[in-house]
C-alpha cells in the first residue's frame, strides 16, 4: 500500500462522538445538574446534584424542573447520582439530616452556609428557634436573617429547616409546600407541634426541672425526661436564671 | 478560534459547550484510536478537566491559549495515565434513561490499533494526531510539547513503518 493509501485509511478512522457526550460533560463539569426522584414523608421529591454534592430538594408535583431552572439559572437532566451517594440520599431524607452525604451550598453567602450547617445538627423530633441558630452561628441578633435563610434553604428535608421555629416558639412558615407540611413532618418525628404551639401562645419558651434545676428548649431530650409534677415553665432565659436554673449543656438555650 | 477564546474569557460557563461541540468528534476519534474501549469516558474527562482548568485561569491567559493544542495535551495525558487515574477518579454522575446514539466503529479499527501499537508512543501519537485527527504540525508540536521538526520526522517515520508492516501482512 502506498503512503497516500495509508493516510486515506487512517483518515477513515475518524468518526462522530456519541450523541450524549456533550450532556455528560455538562453534568460532570457542573454546568448542568442531574436529578433523581426519591420518596419522602411529603411524597415524591426531586433531588438534584452536581459532582460536589446534592444541590436542591423540591416536591415533585407540578414542574420541578422548570422551578429549578428559574431559581438556579441552570438546566437539570435526569441522571444517576454517584453510586456512593445513592443510599445516603435516601437515608438523609428519612432521617432529616445530611450525615456523610455531601451538600453543595456554593453560591450562598458564607453567613447562610454557616446557618444551614448549624440547622443540620438539630436532632430529629426537636426544634430550635431562629434566635438560637443566630447565636450558635456566631451572629447573635441575626434572627431575621436566619428566617430568610430558612426560607431559601435549597435542600429542605436534608438540612432540616422544618425543625427551626419562630423566636417566640410558634411553628412558623415552611418553604416546602407551606406550614401544614412543617406540622406534618414535626408530628411524624414526634415533636408534638400542637403542644409546642400552645406553650408558645401562653408565652413560655423554656422548660426546667425542679429536681435538676436545669432549663432547656421544650423539645430537648432532657426536657422530655421531666415529669409533669416537676416541670417549670419560663418566659425567658433571664427569668429561668433568676429562679436559679442553669442552662442545659445539651440544647444550650 | 481566537473569537472562541475571547468568549471563553468573558463568559466561560455559557461558551464552554461550544468547545465541546467543536472538538468532541476529533477528541473522541483520536482517543478511540489511541486508547480503545474507554474513549467515551476519556473524552468526557478531557473536557471536564479542561473546564476546571479554565476556571482557574485568568482571562488574559485564556485569550492567549492555543486552544486546540492545549485540549489535546489534556486528552493525551489522560490517555497515558488512564489506568492510574481510574482509581482516584472523582464521583461520576451517569445520565439516566438513555445511552444515546453511537456510530458504529470502523470495521478495521482493531487492525489499525494493532499496527499502531508497534510504533513508539511518540510516533503513534504524532501519526494519529496528523492523519486521524487532521491536526496541523504546529498544533501537534504544542500538544506533545516537542519541536515541530521532530514531530514531522516522527509522522514521516511512523508512516514508513506502517507501510512496511502492511507489506509483511500481505
Amino acid at each position: 500500500m502506498t503512503k497516500s493509501g495509508i493516510t486515506a485509511q487512517l483518515e477513515s478512522l475518524a468518526g462522530r462522538a456519541p450523541s450524549l457526550l456533550l450532556r455528560s460533560v455538562e453534568v460532570g463539569a457542573g454546568l448542568v445538574d442531574g436529578y433523581s426522584m426519591y420518596e419522602s414523608h411529603l411524597g415524591e421529591v426531586m433531588v438534584t446534584f452536581n459532582p460536589r454534592g446534592v444541590t436542591s430538594v423540591d416536591l415533585a408535583e407540578g414542574d420541578p424542573e422548570g422551578r429549578f431552572e428559574a431559581r438556579f439559572g441552570r438546566k437539570v437532566v435526569p441522571a444517576r447520582p454517584p453510586s456512593a451517594w445513592q443510599q445516603k440520599i435516601g437515608r438523609a431524607l428519612e432521617k432529616g439530616q445530611p450525615g456523610s452525604l455531601p451538600v453543595d451550598l456554593e453560591g450562598m453567602s458564607e453567613f447562610r452556609q454557616r446557618i444551614l450547617r448549624v440547622a443540620a445538627t438539630i436532632p430529629r423530633g426537636q426544634v430550635r428557634p431562629y434566635s438560637w441558630l443566630a447565636v450558635e452561628a456566631g451572629s447573635p441578633g441575626a434572627a431575621r436573617a436566619v428566617g430568610s435563610t430558612m426560607a431559601h434553604n435549597p435542600v429542605p428535608l436534608i438540612v432540616p429547616c422544618h425543625r427551626v421555629v419562630r423566636s417566640d416558639g410558634r411553628i412558623g412558615q415552611y418553604s416546602l409546600g407551606g406550614p401544614h407540611n412543617k406540622w406534618s413532618l414535626l408530628t411524624w418525628e414526634g415533636a408534638e407541634p400542637g403542644r409546642l404551639e400552645e406553650l408558645a401562645m401562653a408565652g413560655f419558651r423554656y422548660v426546667g426541672s425542679e429536681t435538676t434545676r436545669v432549663f432547656c428548649h421544650p423539645t430537648c431530650v432532657n426536657a422530655r425526661r421531666i415529669s409533669e409534677t416537676h416541670l417549670q415553665r419560663f418566659r425567658s432565659k433571664e427569668s429561668a436564671a433568676s429562679a436559679g436554673y442553669r442552662r442545659c449543656a445539651v440544647c444550650r438555650p | 478560534m481566537e473569537a472562541l477564546c475571547s468568549r471563553l474569557a468573558t463568559d466561560l460557563e455559557r461558551s464552554f459547550p461550544e468547545v465541546v461541540r467543536r472538538f468532541q468528534n476529533e477528541i473522541f476519534s483520536g482517543l478511540r484510536t489511541l486508547a480503545g474501549a474507554d474513549a467515551e469516558d476519556l473524552a468526557q474527562e478531557t473536557f471536564i478537566r479542561a473546564y476546571r482548568a479554565l476556571q482557574e485561569y485568568d482571562s488574559e491567559r485564556i485569550r492567549q491559549l492555543r486552544l486546540r493544542g492545549w485540549i489535546w495535551t489534556i486528552a493525551l495525558n489522560l490517555g497515558r495515565n488512564h489506568a492510574r487515574d481510574r482509581a482516584r477518579r472523582p464521583q461520576v454522575i451517569g445520565l439516566e434513561n438513555d445511552i444515546g446514539a453511537h456510530d458504529p466503529e470502523p470495521a478495521d479499527l482493531g487492525a489499525w490499533q494493532r499496527r499502531l501499537a508497534a510504533l513508539t508512543p511518540a510516533m503513534r501519537k504524532a501519526v494519529v494526531l496528523r492523519h486521524v485527527v487532521g491536526l496541523g504540525y504546529d498544533d501537534i508540536a504544542a500538544a506533545l510539547n516537542r519541536p515541530e521538526g521532530t514531530v514531522k520526522a516522527d509522522v514521516h517515520r511512523g508512516l514508513e513503518r506502517l507501510r512496511k508492516q502492511l507489506e509483511m501482512e500481505t
